[in-house]
């Protein structure tokens, strides 16, 4: 037994434990001494991770249930922080709403463990017991106020549709275990490569599982919870379900994809070509038509996933693989970036939310640049990287996914995502717009932005995407080993 | 001073004043935020002249190169370059830039250091625009330059600002973002390289030189702007702030210009020469159709504007004539038509802050109480309408006799402009500025101050120089352009 491979499993798993127990026992309304064990052991997990990501161990353990590899141990590692990241931001909204306490964190820290599970699984099974794990806690997440009826809706959506898919999922597994014999995926690779299988019922089980995936990733037309669960749910919770775990969603992609059925690309591919132009395009023209904030940047999200598509479905040409590992590591760097942007975002909306306001309607934003000109600047930043304008991160992001796609031959495909992009501009630089061109409003104007840690984070997040623009290098790199150690 | 990196400093201090800028906030210190604008400006405008004076007029090559790796997974690298066609727009962009900060002194009153910030990280971004020798960085630049640019529009406009603000940004937006894909396409083809010199020798089919081109096409007339795409830049113009209108005529207009000398006409020979007459027919109809749409236009800055779009016209007609005459008369009226709408947008700002109109129709006998500003108004005007002794003169007349030279007919379309250009100026200038005065607003009006005298008097200086004496212009020039036009002229097919 390999126990060392799976110490941050282990060590979340307690900590997890220790948070719940210890709130139980500490008696403060503001669950300081909770809320400091969990980011003081997010912290040290993000040590323990980043260690193993720079010993560039590559192991497999719980008889070959999970596995230890470069991908894996970075993804962590971006997981955790996005997790700390959301936990600080939420402080304030969550304590004016009376959601704040060690439920909350045990039940952030176990969606966690999903992600790792996910992330490090190696097994069909594996992976579809870490998506329930974290969906599970993401369901009771999006519920947790109790008392309001739009996030009680939201979540009974959530639930409804995210059982739908991981059915979708369950079923594709078990069409490729009832095909190759083997929940392993290195052995369901070999199969699929090595036996002569029947392809139908291979095929078949890709469908529901690319279904299965574009559901938890949020493509269209699998999309439907995702406006309503944004708009629904606590705008911490949406930081919660939207942001780390799009990270694990991307690498039970490749897992589930690449991995097991890589020998299957050109299938899944031409089904990934159809998610994307769709997510694309309506992601980009349903934004338009959005008065809150929140469903706006939803409808975005759609649009953002759609672009990760572009990249994933570039790894194999005309059976020829040799372009995987800069295919997906594109995909992996516009994930990482989607989310560090998706953080500051609704860490904006989080930051000028206020007991009783929450900041979500876009009108709610009139003025902005007069009344907090910092807040509004970073704010500016990750919408201009949202829209994909250099000098900001997402230009890089959507630059290397374009390099990708093109390589492969697909030119009207980019056309078609460049178009679109434009589209999608004009609603980004429409809340530039409402920040800058217009005047405060009454109520706009009353708000005053909160202060402190969750401040100063935010405005290094916005800092962190232009950095990140001018110095794309180091994070493209970092990608490309990953995936390319992973892949071999 | 060789040793100093001359271009980075020129992107780099104009961005930094103006990033610090942005953080002195609040009415209080307004002033404090002009003087660091100004004192900024003119940093930035002084490292600029060493440029001048140290550059090589014989080589026809990079000169005051700087290269370093900047994203190595791409190869991109953070390099830079001027040759003699972009040698005069890095001190041109500088100088307007001074320009600006000293027409903002007194007139803009809301976030003026966010006005003036903007300003300066535009002047930076722009020259960037014309100093990299890396598709990527030029890329960068090209677009990063729409953001300052739709925040003063929108911020500072007329009425219907938010309008112009999204028409420019989308308009130039998706043009830019087609040119990226031919960008990343030619990167692919070259094995690997943003390096645009490297790309000048790339072979390429016809298809996709065609192709190219109409991607290039689409990120530089928008910009230019060409007839029929241009219609963005009336409403810009009309809603933009003075100061936004003289940078956008005077420099950003010149990106799209740039791009074609630069990347269309080397890159792409064969297909230049084949859409070569497309790109004349379009030209010729911005001169003398837009020069038409001027005549009738009763808002001052709408005809400047107009009058902008059958200028830059005669720009596009002397790259695509492919002879050295034609090219240099085209860079040389960008430089000039960059002096000279910058000081119409002026002269117009002035009228606007004493008024708050532009309608001709609400003005007429300037002069009787403006006398200093109506005769530098008056030579603007002139200039503008082609002046001989004027630089608004050198440039025509060197783009008409490359026409004549190419083919009789053209040539005698494009100097209708002579006629057209004087005959909407003129009338303006008759209509504002001489006969009895109009009304009672007009003669309660105030003749300039030394501020707006010195930046006037600045860009009077420029116009008659080069008007006067254009072989200082033009030598520094006539490598680098001779040079560009052999790739233009060598075949890429295989």
């Amino acid at each position: 037994m390999n126990w060392i491979a799976i110490y941050p499993e282990i060590f979340l798993l307690v900590l997890a434990c220790v948070v719940m127990l210890v709130d139980l026992f500490v008696k403060d309304t503001q669950h300081r001494v909770s809320y400091w064990i969990t980011l003081v052991g997010l912290a040290a997990l993000g040590v323990l991770c980043g260690l193993y990501y720079a010993s560039g161990m590559q192991q497999l353990a719980m008889a070959r249930a999970l596995i230890v590899d470069p991908m894996a141990m970075l993804l962590k590692l971006f997981t955790v922080i996005a997790t700390a990241v959301t936990l600080v931001y939420s402080r304030r909204y969550a304590l004016d709403r009376g959601m704040w306490g060690g439920e909350l964190f045990s039940l952030v820290l176990l969606s966690l463990l999903g992600q790792f599970i996910m992330i490090s699984g190696n097994n069909l099974l594996t992976i579809y017991l870490g998506l329930e794990l974290l969906s599970l806690a993401l369901y009771a997440l999006v519920a947790l106020r109790r008392d309001h009826t739009q996030s009680t809706e939201a979540a009974m959506k959530y639930f409804v549709l995210g059982a739908l898919a991981s059915g979708f999922l369950l079923y594709g597994m078990s069409m490729l275990y009832g095909a190759t014999g083997s929940l392993d995926l290195v052995t369901i690779f070999r199969m699929i490569a090595v036996e002569p299988i029947n392809r139908a019922v291979l095929v078949l089980g890709v469908v529901f599982i690319v279904a299965g995936l574009a559901f938890k990733l949020g493509a269209v037309p699998f999309h439907m919870w995702i406006p309503d669960v944004y708009q629904g749910a606590p705008t911490a919770v949406v930081l919660m379900v939207g942001a780390a775990p799009k990270l694990a969603a991307f690498a039970m992609a490749i897992r589930l994809l690449v991995e097991g059925m890589f020998p299957l690309a050109m299938d899944w591919q031409g089904m990934l070509v159809v998610l994307a132009v769709l997510s694309i395009g309506l992601g980009n023209l349903a934004a338009i038509a959005q008065t809150n904030l929140k469903r706006m940047l939803a409808y975005s999200t759609i649009a953002q996933v759609g672009f990760v598509l572009l990249a994933l479905l570039s790894g194999m040409l005309n059976g020829n693989g040799l372009s995987a590992s800069t295919a997906y590591s594109g995909a992996m760097f516009y994930m990482v970036i989607y989310v560090l942007t998706t953080l500051g975002t609704f860490g904006v909306i989080l930051l000028l939310a206020r007991e009783g306001f929450e900041a979500e309607d876009i009108r709610d934003f009139a003025g902005l640049a007069k009344t907090d000109p910092w807040m509004a600047g970073v704010m500016t930043f990750l919408l201009f990287s949202l829209a994909g304008i250099p000098p900001f991160a997402g230009f890089y992001a959507k630059l290397e996914v374009l390099t990708i796609l093109l390589n492969t031959g697909r030119v009207w495909l980019v056309v078609y995502a460049v178009i679109l992009s434009v589209i999608g501009a004009f609603y980004y630089i429409r809340m530039v717009k409402v920040m800058y061109f217009d005047a405060p409003t009454a109520l706009s104007a009353s708000r005053a932005a909160g202060a402190g840690g969750a401040r100063a984070l935010l405005s290094l997040n916005g800092l962190a995407v232009l950095a990140l623009g001018l110095m794309p290098g180091g994070l493209m790199t970092l990608c490309y080993q990953a995936i390319a150690n992973t892949l071999h | 001073m060789q040793s100093l990196p001359l271009l980075s400093l020129s992107i780099w201090i104009p961005i930094a004043f103006g990033v610090v800028l942005l953080f002195v906030q609040g009415e209080h210190r307004a002033g404090a935020a002009r003087w660091l604008a100004l004192i900024g400006a003119l940093i930035s405008f002084l490292i600029t002249l060493p440029l001048i004076s140290g550059f090589d007029g014989a080589q026809a090559g990079m000169q005051f190169v700087e290269s370093v790796p900047w994203i190595r997974p791409f190869n991109i690298n953070y390099a830079l370059g001027i040759d003699g066609v972009s040698l005069w727009f890095v001190p041109l962009t500088a100088l307007m830039t001074v320009i600006v900060v000293i027409s903002a002194w007194e007139v803009i009153k809301d976030r003026a250091n966010l006005y003036l910030g903007a300003f300066l990280i535009l002047s930076g971004l722009m020259i960037g625009v014309f100093a990299a020798t890396d598709a990527l960085l030029f890329y960068v630049f090209f677009e990063a330059t729409l953001i300052p640019m739709y925040l003063i529009i929108g911020i500072w406009g007329g009425p219907r600002r938010v309008y112009a603000a999204f028409k420019f940004f989308l308009y130039t937006l998706l043009g830019s973002l087609l040119m990226l894909v031919a960008l990343i396409y030619l990167y692919l083809q070259s094995g690997g390289s943003f390096d645009i010199a490297n790309w000048y020798h790339v072979p390429l089919s016809m298809t996709a030189q065609v192709f190219i081109f109409i991607a290039f096409f689409f990120a530089f007339a928008v910009k230019i702007p060409m007839w029929p795409v241009h219609t963005w830049l009336p409403d810009a113009h009309v809603e933009a702030p003075t100061g936004g209108s003289v940078i956008l005529a005077a420099i950003m207009l010149k990106l799209g210009a740039y791009g074609f000398i630069r990347f269309s006409l080397p890159m792409l020979p064969d297909a230049s020469h084949a859409l070569a007459p497309v790109m004349i027919a379009l030209s010729l109809i911005a001169v003398i159709y837009i020069g038409f749409v001027a005549l009738v236009q009763a808002d001052m800055k709408k005809l400047v504007a107009y009058s902008s779009i059958a200028h830059m016209g005669f720009v596009t007609l002397g790259f695509f004539l492919f002879s050295d005459l034609g090219v240099q008369g085209g860079l040389v009226q960008m430089i000039s038509h960059g002096f000279i709408s910058g000081a119409m947008f002026l002269t117009i700002g002035v009228l606007y802050d004493r008024m708050h109109t532009r309608e001709i129709a609400d003005y007429g006998g300037v002069t009787n109480t403006m006398p200093k500003f109506a005769a530098l108004a008056v030579l603007f005007g002139m200039a503008n309408a082609g002046l001989p002794g004027t630089s608004g003169f050198v440039g025509e007349w060197m783009v008409i006799l490359a026409a004549v030279k190419f083919n009789f007919w053209i040539g005698l379309l494009a100097a209708t402009t002579l006629i057209l250009a004087a005959s909407y100026t003129l009338w303006m200038i008759k209509r504002v500025y001489f006969g009895p005065i109009g009304n009672a607003h007009v003669a309660a009006l105030k003749d300039i101050g030394a501020r707006e005298f010195f930046m006037l008097a600045v860009l009077v200086g420029a116009v008659l120089w080069m008007g006067v004496y254009p072989k200082f212009f033009t030598d520094p020039m006539q490598a680098s352009v001779q040079h560009l036009l052999q790739f233009a002229a060598s075949s890429k097919l295989q």
